[in-house]
């Protein structure tokens, strides 16, 4: 009963980085029909540009608006250099660009930075918290991840209900040509997402790090997570990202506890193939017609 | 007069696909045997790991090219392959090599059709996804299973009198001959046009009567046994099936050499082998400090760029480009001969027959 307590709590905590990745898998196929691979990728480079200011004595919190400034930018600039000019093609396409573009950047930070791991320091102690005089898998940094993801999700949600712009974006993923003619610059739209969509994953990144090492392909197996949590919850609603992390997070979580850790990636794949196989479309989405 | 006109008839390029492919086999066999007799042995290591590698990048291109699937997990698929040659190995030692290479290549068949049900419930995208999530899992589950990162070793013993990666090279360049001869022949055959129905639109070709589902596994079977075959090839080339052998630049090098040759195109596999093997040891040269860490990654930016850039610029591959080229001269030299008649023919519908014209034959 006690391990079970601390696997759920650590599968909270790491189930929340997750639905970051996951929402910013979901905010670009929205908008674009793409699964864009190269995130972890992406991620891993706002990080490393951090822990660069880091050690340049830098403090924590200015690196970190720096990593996320430079997960918007850097977002916007692979919507319009890669992925714009294979819009409308085959989505094959679009996904052996993101592919290439993740090992590039993969070995970019490998060129730059060096191949060996290097720490990266957390802003909350990561001491677990004593309950009734004992340990549980809980930190204070765990408590931060879990409220700083959640209040990104409402961010994220209060612009898309309540304001123009969010209004705007939403019209130009469902009925781009509506949204053209109604005078939204649909294209800038997408730019838009694919910056916040990086910026959440630049977010997971930093929270990623202190946990393992930062390495160039640190963030690879978090992605394959957050595409599995994005998959259950359906791929459409940020909220279902936040389900969906939590799902793969505590079963992760579980299996890695009770089975060993070798077997995180195999439960993982094989959750993603069993909601695959059973509701494609994922746990919280409506019937889809496919256009013949 | 006769006699003439009938060895011209003998000597002429056979019009059956088959003929035609085998004779072109048997050339290519003489070319590669005289290339790697009069190589170093070293060299032949280097012809032996792109024979190799075009089987693999042949098998992926089918698929892609063919029923229009994304794999990004083939290294796995070849993990499948090395690994079930090396444990038949280890404990049939005297396993004839034939028998071993065929073991790997069912095993990595089967582990396909598996991959393959699931593969045929799932659009480009997830497709994508899962298979990029196998090839994650792969090494980690090798790990677990076969002896952790030390593997399996394999052994080859050459006849007498040839050297080691003399025999290496002939054993992979025999396979590649055999499996590009097999594939040659289904691209001109009724499953290949079924796959392309597939691609091009699913409803219209499950109209048309090709079930859908079982032709997207049967293509994934394919170009998994390929795969597994290379596999095989490689573990025995690196005297062992490690995890290390597999990870997932493995797969991504796989679509590089795909992509850059040119998709769908057998030829265009041949260049992107040569070029995923090639490309790191001129790298090497031009950089000429092993230890840097410049060096250590460059191989692998110089694959993503390539990767992006082809897809942007010339999403045909050398291939692709090769063939327009061919097209655009020909129609050159067309039009010069027949001045004219140049200026009342619309030059892009005569373009667009020589291009099927030439297609064909890639």
């Amino acid at each position: 009963m006690r391990l079970f307590i601390d696997y759920t709590l650590s599968g909270v905590s790491s189930g929340m980085i997750y639905a970051a990745v996951a929402l910013g898998l979901v905010l670009i196929w929205r908008s674009t029909r793409i699964l864009n691979f190269a995130q972890g990728g992406m991620a891993m480079i706002t990080t490393y540009i951090a822990s660069a200011l880091l050690e340049h004595s830098v403090g924590y919190w200015a690196a970190f608006a720096v990593a996320l400034l430079a997960g918007l930018a850097l977002g916007a600039a692979t919507e319009r250099l890669l992925i714009r000019p294979v819009e409308g093609r085959s989505p094959v396409d679009a996904v052996i660009v993101a592919i290439g573009f993740l090992i590039f950047l993969e070995a970019l930070a490998g060129a730059i930075w060096g191949a060996s791991p290097r720490g990266f320091p957390a802003p909350f102690s990561q001491v677990d918290y004593l309950v009734g005089g004992r340990a549980i898998a809980f930190t204070p940094f765990d408590l931060f991840v879990v409220l700083a993801v959640l209040a990104l999700m409402g961010v994220m949600l209060l612009l898309f209900r309540f304001t123009e712009v969010g209004l705007r974006m939403r019209a130009s993923a469902f009925a781009p040509e509506v949204a053209r003619l109604l005078g939204v610059r649909v294209n800038r739209m997408l730019t838009l997402g694919w910056a916040l969509a990086t910026m959440a994953g630049a977010l997971a990144g930093l929270f990623v790090a202190p946990a393992v090492f930062l390495s160039p392909n640190y963030m690879d197996s978090i992605l394959i997570y957050g595409f599995t949590a994005a998959i259950v919850g359906g791929l459409e609603s940020p909220l279902g990202s936040l389900v969906g992390g939590l799902v793969i997070g505590l079963a992760i979580s579980y299996v890695g506890g009770y089975l060993g850790s070798a077997f995180e990636g195999a439960g993982a794949l094989g959750l993603l193939v069993v909601v695959l196989m059973v509701r494609p479309s994922g746990l919280f989405s409506r019937v889809q017609a496919r256009r013949v | 007069m006769r006699a003439a006109r009938r060895l011209g008839a003998l000597l002429r390029w056979p019009s059956q696909p088959l003929l035609r492919h085998l004779a072109f086999a048997v050339l290519a066999g003489i070319a590669c045997y005289g290339l790697s007799v009069s190589v170093s042995d070293f060299a032949n290591s280097e012809i032996a790991t792109v024979a190799l590698f075009a089987v693999a990048i042949a098998g992926l291109s089918m698929l892609t090219g063919g029923t229009g699937q994304l794999s990004l997990g083939h290294g796995a698929l070849m993990a499948v392959g090395a690994y079930a040659y090396a444990e038949l190995e280890l404990h049939n030692p005297h396993v004839p090599l034939s028998v071993g290479l065929l073991v790997a290549v069912g095993a990595a068949a089967v582990a396909g059709g598996v991959l393959g049900v699931a593969a045929a419930r799932l659009r480009g995208p997830y497709l994508a996804g899962v298979t990029l999530a196998l090839a994650l899992v792969a090494p980690q589950l090798a790990d677990h299973f076969f002896n952790s990162d030390q593997g399996i070793p394999v052994g080859l013993t050459p006849p007498a009198s040839v050297e080691s990666n003399h025999w290496l090279a002939w054993i992979a360049l025999t396979c590649a001959l055999v499996i590009f001869v097999l594939l040659a022949n289904l691209r001109r055959s009724r499953f290949y046009r079924s796959f392309t129905a597939v691609r091009d639109d699913e409803i219209a070709a499950s109209l048309a009567g090709i079930s859908v589902a079982r032709t997207q596994i049967l293509a994934f079977v394919l170009s998994a046994a390929c795969a597994g075959l290379a596999g095989a090839l490689l573990a025995i080339a690196d005297l062992g099936a490690t995890s290390g052998l597999f990870p997932l630049t493995l797969s991504v090098q796989l679509v590089a050499g795909m992509v850059i040759g040119g998709i769908g195109s057998l030829v265009g596999a041949v260049w992107g082998a040569v070029l995923v093997v090639y490309i790191p040891i001129w790298l090497d040269d031009i950089v000429n400090s092993p230890s840097s860490t410049l060096a250590a990654n460059l191989p692998q930016a110089v694959f993503g760029l390539l990767i992006v850039l082809v897809i942007l610029l010339v999403p045909g591959g050398i291939q692709g480009a090769l063939r327009r080229g061919i097209t655009v001269a020909r129609g050159r030299i067309a039009r010069a001969g027949k001045p004219g008649r140049a200026p009342t023919t619309s030059p892009g519908a005569g373009d667009t027959v020589t291009e099927v014209a030439s297609m064909d034959g890639g």
